[in-house]
């Protein structure tokens, strides 16, 4: 049984549904498609007990203005694009209680470039050769094959009416930067480069084009010769493979990425550092190594064991937040009053005395409260 | 046959099986018969495998299964692929109709062979061609055995859109486009048949390994009655 559970009043840049990929289909020509960033997919449905691959939004850069239609919880990873439900900060990597009318946008990016969110069970949307994936450059898979548009509804599958009891998550959050340290492993086609051109790619940095979108990113910076020729028999692409057309100029090839091509791939990215470039933005720096295939495949394990590193907490917990505003501005969120002690140091070095609004839920009554604490910073000698 | 497999590392959860760097029909063959002993063994850990003309490329999961371990599991295969029980490849019949409005480029061709358009078609459709790889757009397959005459290179400047069903040729490869796509092959007929239905159990009509039989459809008359039947065939399989 599915029920509505929101409906897009603003669809943002280029929002699209998304799980873990459609498989089996490559070898007739269909791409992967799926979460640029799996494992904040993963662990936006493990925040909120789904099933793995169950079916998210992705919210690419500017996010979407929702409409919730139900009384649910959903859950928030990835980039952190300033999330606010009816206009008050949320938090990200925790399950989050939602209540019918509330409105969910998103405003400054701060760190990353794609979040996603995750809602009780998935979203339901039929499923197109197995996946619930979006394809866009064939109309295919996700809502109508399209992004997400102002008045969509999408549905999600129904749970037990026992949201109430459910166990509330937390990860520790992810930071993604602007400079990110890529691992690699050579080849396939590595032998069609001189020496030289390996250490180019490893020596230089390299930034991420504008020409960038789910199919690959194209890089700024040297060119990567080849001994010979830069075609091959075209034959197929596996995710984050560096491709060196002709001009030299590398491709790496991501979720959209076509299923077979005609040129040398120098090297393929490991899979463990997808994530940091599914989040890095146009202009981000990337810097490449190489790494044995028995390390990485390490790091694949340690992801595995990240995904069960959940904190729960309760439903009581999460009613003693303190919206810490100063000026009418929200500074911080803290969600334990012992914590409450510690805004003296956050505040910037100019305050001295300084009247702050806080708020805070009384626990089981669904009240605000409001009321104002007195913070004074003892001016230190240099400061006089 | 050689009893040792060219590895090509390709990333912590893909591997490349290399046969040789030529296109070859007997090479072919051959990945189409390893990769359907590879996925007939159903082996734990592998997602999927893209075959092409000479190499496949293995999508695995690292949580379940190793690099070595794969190693030795399609040496072996390889090793006994004279012995493996294999399903026989299927001949598919495309009826298409050549010339006209669905195919504008046949006199170029014809031209070009120094054949008639009738020569060409009877040329054309005398062959059986090989499905070799699928690829560039869903379903889109690229098939060998094109008679040396009607080799035609390709367009000077591509189309911006290619309906789907179109036959077309380039240099010595032929194909056709499943979906709506630019192209630069040269046009020579279309079929009404659907090759690429999203939404039904099996999606495409014919899989690597395959082979294509392409027959004249007479007039458009022929070729829209089989364009209905092929949509009361997806009705009734949705």
């Amino acid at each position: 049984m599915t029920q509505n559970v929101i409906e897009i009043l603003d669809g943002g840049l280029l929002t699209t549904i998304q799980d873990t990929g459609r498989f089996g289909f490559q070898k007739f020509g269909i791409p992967v498609s799926g979460a640029m960033d799996i494992q904040s997919l993963k662990i936006a449905n493990k925040l909120l007990n789904n099933p793995i691959n169950a079916a998210c939004i992705e919210i690419t850069v500017i996010g979407p203005k929702i409409k919730f239609l139900k009384d649910t919880f959903i859950s928030i990873t990835g980039a952190n694009i300033s999330p606010k439900i009816n206009n008050k900060k949320t938090q990200m990597w925790q399950s989050i209680k939602i209540k019918k009318g509330d409105i969910l946008e998103f405003k400054e990016l701060l760190d990353g470039m794609r979040s996603y969110i995750a809602f009780v069970e998935g979203i339901d949307v039929e499923k197109i050769m197995d996946s619930r994936s979006t394809y866009l450059q064939g109309n295919l898979g996700g809502f109508k094959g399209r992004k997400l548009e102002s008045g969509d509804i999408l549905k999600s599958f129904k749970n037990n009416d026992d949201d109430n009891n459910m166990h509330l998550r937390k990860y520790e959050p992810l930071v993604y930067g602007h400079e990110h340290a890529i691992r690699i492993i050579l080849g396939p086609q590595n032998d069609y480069f001189p020496p030289e051109s390996i250490s180019t790619l490893l020596n230089s940095e390299y930034t991420i084009s504008l020409e960038s979108d789910r199919m690959g990113y194209r890089l700024n910076g040297p060119t990567i010769k080849h001994i010979d020729t830069p075609d091959i028999i075209s034959d197929g692409s596996p995710y984050g493979a560096i491709q060196i057309p002709g001009d030299g100029i590398p491709i790496i090839l991501l979720a959209d990425r076509g299923t077979t091509g005609g040129y040398t791939k120098i090297a393929t990215i490991i899979s463990s550092d997808l994530t940091k470039l599914a989040q890095a933005l146009p202009g981000d720096i990337l810097k490449f190594s190489v790494i044995t295939i028995e390390e990485a495949t390490k790091l694949i394990k340690s992801e595995s064991q990240y995904l069960e590193s959940y904190q729960e907490f309760t439903n009581k917990d999460e009613d003693t937040i303190f919206n810490i505003y100063i000026d009418g501005e929200l500074i911080e969120i803290i969600d334990d009053t012992e914590n409450l002690y510690g805004i003296k140091e956050k505040l910037s070095p100019p305050t001295i005395t300084k009247s702050i609004n806080a708020q805070t839920k009384i626990p089981q009554s669904g009240h605000n409260f409001d009321f104002e604490i007195e913070i004074t910073r003892k001016q230190s000698i240099d400061e006089i | 046959m050689e009893t040792e497999l060219n590895f090509l590392s390709a990333g912590d959860q893909s591997l490349v099986i290399e046969l040789g760097k030529s296109i070859d029909l007997e090479l072919n063959q051959k990945i189409r018969d390893l990769t359907s002993s590879i996925e007939q063994k159903s082996i734990p850990g592998i997602i999927e495998l893209i075959p092409s003309y000479r190499s496949i490329l293995i999508n695995f999961d690292a949580n379940v299964i190793s690099i070595p371990k794969l190693k030795n599991l399609f040496s072996d295969l390889y090793l006994n692929l004279k012995n493996a029980k294999l399903p026989k490849p299927k001949t598919i019949e495309i009826p298409t109709l050549f010339a006209g409005k669905y195919g504008p480029d046949i006199e170029f061709v014809a031209r070009n062979a120094k054949l008639t358009i009738q020569e060409v078609i009877s040329v054309y459709t005398n062959n059986i061609y090989p499905i070799c790889m699928i690829g560039f757009t869903p379903g889109f397959p690229y098939l060998q055995g094109l008679d040396q005459r009607l080799s035609t290179p390709r367009l000077k400047t591509p189309r911006t859109s290619v309906n789907p069903g179109s036959v077309g040729i380039a240099d010595n490869q032929t194909g056709i486009y499943p979906v709506k796509s630019p192209g630069g092959w040269q046009i020579i007929g279309r079929t009404p048949l659907k090759l690429f239905s999203p939404n039904n159990k099996n999606p495409f009509i014919f899989n690597i390994g395959d082979n294509i039989k392409f027959t004249s459809i007479l007039n458009e008359k022929e070729f829209s009655n089989i364009e209905k039947n092929m949509n009361l065939i997806e009705e009734n399989e949705i």
